[in-house]
């Protein structure tokens, strides 16, 4: 199973999609490891440089339909390749939050006044998350608070992340 | 009670219902291409494992391809091996390539259908996210990630949660110069690009009864871009026609198209189905459709102003102005006042014939302004030769447009037909995001024949009024 805790990056957009995520011309590269310095390149957010923030980071949280737009498992591979294996949103685009639990890895959906008021206030300062399959509890804390959310996950998802992804999972299945 | 199409594609490819809802589907129809499958065929190929129905695995390249008459030879290194690796992997696990230089290459939307594969009632899939294009015959066709293919690959099956069902309702009748494409886009700048997420959307009305095969897969590709899973349309009497007509070598023919149309008489949805939720657009008066923003959402009527401040089409202001700020325009300006670099007539979305045509006809006897690039890129070499023996090549090119060879092209800055920071293009694809066309691009989703208008003007236009 992959580790489910870090540093978080704030993204404050909706709908933020997988050409902003991985840009098409990259998805050329075979290997997944040559999407590394290309995540989020081109996002703009007042506040947010991929060059400095990518890598001391380990969760996003964002808000709604996060990874819309195209199937690319490149998406999560880029996100992968750069130590995030969590992301939590308001909600997420379907195929990008299937390939995320296939790849092993979390999207984890809060209603949208608490991401609203997990904006406000953790997004100042440096944050930290941990997220727990089997508890189903997130724990997000800084230099003065920390408290604990409860998520929801399927039984399926549950046992994607466990296997490390759905080819794993299918391999233990039959 | 009833069902709905959807539902019976669902049971009748059921291979196992699972405790927590999910359910494994049998997969009739896989399709392939260059991007999203080299991992999966090494992944068979770590595993020492095959392809369980190569003859249900149909694979092209259409996305890194070049469309210039010199694309056989493919300068970015990357991209070549890429294309190479497909090669390679279709010799090696038997699987049918409709290659570079094939002629029945193409974008794997467009060829699907073309070759007979597409048919009503089949479940199909590919790594692609406009793979919903092929619901317009009335099949069960999404969009899967590159894990998905391999387990497609290996098993023939895919392992998927039950979504909820949603009728939309197009009703009245569209008036000239408006098309399929400004239908769909009216109902994503209605429901938004989150909208129909967890649905699947069935299409039906008047408006869509009336559409042609290739007007209907316009409608379904974009089903996609309001975050549906698929979206589908109840086969008839059009669909049956389009199978049977043509050079279709997976089609049925003879006695077994008589056997298969009986059957798929059957699919459409029960008079008493009932759907989670219903949704209606009347498209009596509706206007040309134009993006102005940095998603498909965010759309307005051809002789609309710019939106802003509070009233920004549901998106709020910070997100209205970053939007604005991206695309280089300002609240208040009329969209009939901004003038286009580059106009690029093609894409899963909108590069079938009947495409072809209808900018043909806005663009014979008529040229390109001076300071546009026009691009004619056909979805298909099929379409391309059709086009050319209807005399439309001859059309595009007195027009000044560079007519093209088949592939993805401008849709999505991976090839070389790319726009450069800051141009402003008129685009008949599917997705205006920011960089989707090319770092700094400016994409305006519309029709074809708003397109074909665009690049005449040097201007969008509309074309219900335009006078040249």
């Amino acid at each position: 199973m992959k580790t489910f805790n870090g540093r978080v990056l704030f993204l404050d957009r909706p709908d933020i999609n997988t050409d902003e995520i991985i840009p098409a011309k990259y998805l050329t590269e075979i290997s997944r490891e040559a999407l590394k310095p290309f995540l989020l390149e081109d996002l703009k957010l007042d506040g947010f440089d991929p060059a400095t923030d990518i890598e001391k980071n380990n969760v996003i949280i964002t808000r709604s339909n996060f990874g819309c737009g195209s199937s690319r498992e490149h998406a999560p591979w880029a996100l992968e390749a750069n130590g995030i294996n969590l992301v939590i949103a308001e909600s997420f685009a379907r195929i990008f939050r299937q390939n995320m639990f296939n790849c092993g890895m979390m999207a984890l959906e809060l209603p949208g006044d608490t991401i609203g008021r997990l904006f406000s206030q953790y997004s100042a300062e440096p944050a930290f998350a941990e997220a727990d399959p089997d508890t189903g509890t997130i724990t997000l804390s800084n230099n003065t608070q920390t408290e604990q959310i409860p998520f929801s996950i399927s039984t399926f998802d549950r046992e994607l992340i466990t296997a490390g992804g759905w080819l794993n999972y299918a391999d233990t299945k039959y | 009670m009833g069902k709905t199409l959807f539902e019976k594609i669902w049971k009748t490819h059921a291979v196992k219902e699972f405790t927590d809802g999910s359910t494994m589907l049998y997969i009739d129809r896989h399709l392939v291409h260059e991007v999203t499958s080299p991992q999966a065929f090494e992944g068979l190929r770590i595993a020492g494992r095959k392809v369980r129905r190569p003859d249900l695995t149909f694979a092209t390249m259409d996305h890194n391809v070049p469309t210039t008459a010199d694309r056989m030879t493919i300068e970015d290194p990357i991209s070549r091996a890429q294309v190479e690796a497909l090669e390679k992997n279709t010799i090696e696990f038997d699987v049918p390539l409709f290659g570079l230089g094939h002629p029945r290459q193409g974008i794997v939307h467009v060829i699907g259908p073309e070759l007979g594969l597409t048919l009503p009632g089949l479940t199909m899939v590919c790594g692609d996210s406009h793979t919903s294009t092929h619901g317009a015959f009335g099949a069960l066709a999404f969009g899967i990630g590159t894990s998905e293919v391999e387990h497609v690959l290996v098993t023939q099956t895919l392992v998927q949660s039950k979504p909820k069902t949603c009728r939309v309702e197009f009703t009245g009748r569209p008036g000239p110069g408006v098309f399929s494409k400004d239908m769909i886009l009216k109902l994503i700048g209605t429901i938004g690009t989150a909208g129909a997420t967890g649905y699947v959307l069935e299409y039906g009305g008047q408006a869509i009864r009336s559409l042609s095969m290739e007007a209907r897969m316009s409608v379904c590709n974009m089903s996609i871009e309001a975050g549906a899973r698929a979206g589908m349309i109840a086969p008839d009497d059009r669909t049956f026609e389009y199978i049977a007509s043509g050079q279709r070598p997976y089609a049925p023919r003879n006695r077994q198209l008589d056997r298969a149309i009986a059957y798929w008489k059957i699919l459409p949805s029960d008079a008493d189905a009932r759907f989670d939720r219903v949704i209606t657009i009347d498209t009596n008066g509706l206007a040309p459709q134009v993006t102005w923003g940095t998603n498909p959402g965010m759309v307005i009527d051809i002789d609309m102003p710019v939106p802003g401040g509070e009233q920004a089409g549901g998106y709020s202001r910070t997100d209205a102005e970053k939007a604005l700020d991206y695309m280089g325009l300002t609240p208040g300006t009329r969209m009939t006042d901004v003038a286009v670099d580059v106009v690029f007539i093609g894409s899963c979305t909108n590069s079938r014939i009947e495409d072809l045509r209808l900018a043909a006809d806005i663009l014979k006897g008529r040229r390109k302004a001076d300071h546009v690039d026009l691009l004619v890129v056909p979805g298909s070499h099929e379409v391309r030769e059709q086009a050319i023996a209807e005399g439309l090549d001859k059309i595009f090119e007195a027009a000044g447009a560079q007519w093209r060879f088949a592939g993805c092209s401008m849709c999505l800055a991976m090839n070389p037909d790319q726009l450069r920071p800051e141009q402003r293009c008129a685009s008949t694809s599917n997705r205006n995001f920011e960089g989707r066309q090319g770092r700094g691009g400016r994409t305006h989703l519309v029709s074809p024949q708003m397109a074909a208008a665009a690049a005449v003007a040097g201007k969008f236009v509309d074309i219900r009024k335009w006078q040249v």
